[in-house]
């Protein structure tokens, strides 16, 4: 039996297999039924160190969604941090605030931290280039509502699989699974040795390919990422992959696809994906960050008992 | 008769079975350079197991149980012997805890550990070769990587 109630939400690596799957039927559940007083009275507290307009706006939505209220900052240069404070102390006075807090902070580790420190739940929305476990939560959601169910995929991975955080919660969430997965990136932004050391104890088979025409053909999910600007120290470096991959309709046209390929991006997009791919059949990122509100609806209420 | 390459004390404790080149490592570990009894170090001393091993003998002192997690990290094989009237009363392998608190750094600097005032802990995944992984930002770190806190 998987129990919810007062667990934090930290890092995917935290989560059985049964745990995940729960978590997506009631996520399920929650797109069903719409406005509720599930938590009617409790309060959210969104804890934002470093802004993330969309995350923050997708957890309101959710607790507004089942009837409860929401405060919080997403200006960090007006929090008592700027002045010193420390993120314990900072998090045990919200404690006294509200029901839930859920936090986005700019360190690694910041959220286990602020988990340790309180009693009430803490969701982790983010930190660093280290987890973001509703981001995964919610792309599962969306692959198994595609796909009819999660079992045995073969999942391309493309784009910046060095500092995507979103690819490496994905692909360990997948192993579950068993996934076959194909890592597609250039050499100097592969997937780190770590995740790939993890997937291999884990015995997920796996391939390392430079382009997505090796591999198109044999995809259930491509899943892309940006590369990241603003993860290069040395720009340089930047301009030498960006725009390396440009996915567009004549680009997926010219490969083979197989059949029903869906893909899925954590968004926002840059250049990697052409917007002439939305009205195409391949398309679900839409769909996938409006998944985001019935997963943190499903999460918000479990975590809070109001769900089980 | 037996040729004592470093000679013997009569009360206190014997690192043995140091990698030679970790022998100095271990010494910072103590501090030896403030100990005001007997210390006695040794490398490249022959050895049957590591081929050439260093040995550290410590007049009077008793080991913490921190400095031995420590010794553990940087030395895996090392023995540590603990000396009564000249006899060896305790002979024991030093081992790895499963969990390590504020004795190893995060070597991730965006790592919350390195920025707010809290102990770093990591969870052992292996134990030889040494491989760790950050209770906060999640980080594997391995032989190398790992620098005492
Ligand atoms: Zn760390």
């Amino acid at each position: 039996m998987v129990l919810l109630k007062n667990r934090d939400i930290i890092s995917i690596l935290d989560f059985t297999k049964e745990e995940i799957s729960y978590i997506l039927d009631l996520s399920k559940k929650m797109d069903k039924q719409r406005h509720t007083d599930l938590l009617k009275g409790k309060i959210l507290a969104n804890l934002f160190f470093e802004p993330s307009t969309r995350t923050k706006l997708s957890f309101e939505t959710a607790m507004k969604r089942l009837g409860g209220d929401v405060i919080g900052f997403d200006d960090p240069d007006k929090t008592s941090t700027a002045k010193g404070e420390s993120l314990k102390d900072s998090v045990k006075i919200v404690e006294g605030y509200c029901d839930i807090i859920v936090i986005r902070h700019f360190l690694e580790g910041a959220s286990r931290l602020a988990a340790d420190t309180v009693n009430v739940p803490v969701i982790n929305a983010g930190d660093g280039a280290c987890q973001h476990p509703t981001q995964t939560f919610l792309d599962l959601y969306t692959i198994k509502n595609t796909k009819g169910g999660l079992e045995g995929l073969t999942v391309g991975f493309l784009g910046d699989l060095k500092y995507g955080r979103t690819a490496h919660s994905l692909a360990y969430a997948l192993a579950h699974f068993n996934a076959e997965m194909f890592f597609i990136s250039p050499p100097s932004l592969r997937i780190p040795k770590d995740y790939i050391e993890q997937l291999q104890s884990r015995g997920v088979s796996y391939h390392e390919v430079d382009s997505l025409s090796e591999v198109s053909s044999k995809l259930d999910i491509l899943y892309c990422t940006r590369i990241q600007k603003e993860r290069f120290a040395d720009p340089v470096e930047y301009e030498k992959v960006r725009g390396i991959y440009k996915l567009s309709r004549t680009v997926l046209d010219n490969l083979k696809i197989g059949n029903d390929l869906k893909i899925l991006h954590p968004l926002p997009r840059v250049e990697e994906m052409d917007e002439s791919l939305d009205s195409t059949d391949y398309a679900v990122y839409f769909q996938q960050a409006h998944s985001g509100v019935p997963v943190r609806e499903a999460l918000l209420a479990a975590l809070l008992g109001a769900l089980q | 008769m037996k040729k004592l390459e470093v000679s013997a004390i009569e009360e206190g404790t014997v690192i043995d079975q140091i990698a030679s080149k970790s022998t100095f490592k271990v010494a910072n570990i103590l501090d030896i350079q403030n100990i005001d009894q007997v210390v006695l170090v040794g490398v490249n001393l022959s050895s049957k197991k590591l081929n050439k091993k260093g040995i550290i003998k410590i007049g009077g002192k008793q080991l913490t149980q921190e400095e031995v997690n420590k010794i553990a990290l940087i030395a895996p094989d090392a023995t540590l012997n603990i000396i009564k009237n000249s006899e060896v009363v305790r002979k024991f392998q030093v081992a790895i805890p499963d969990t390590l608190e504020g004795i190893v750094r995060c070597f991730n600097p965006n790592c919350v550990s390195n920025h707010q005032m809290i102990q770093s802990k990591f969870h052992v995944m292996n134990k030889n070769p040494i491989k760790i992984r950050c209770y906060y930002c999640e980080r594997h770190m391995g032989g190398d990587d790992i620098e005492l806190a």
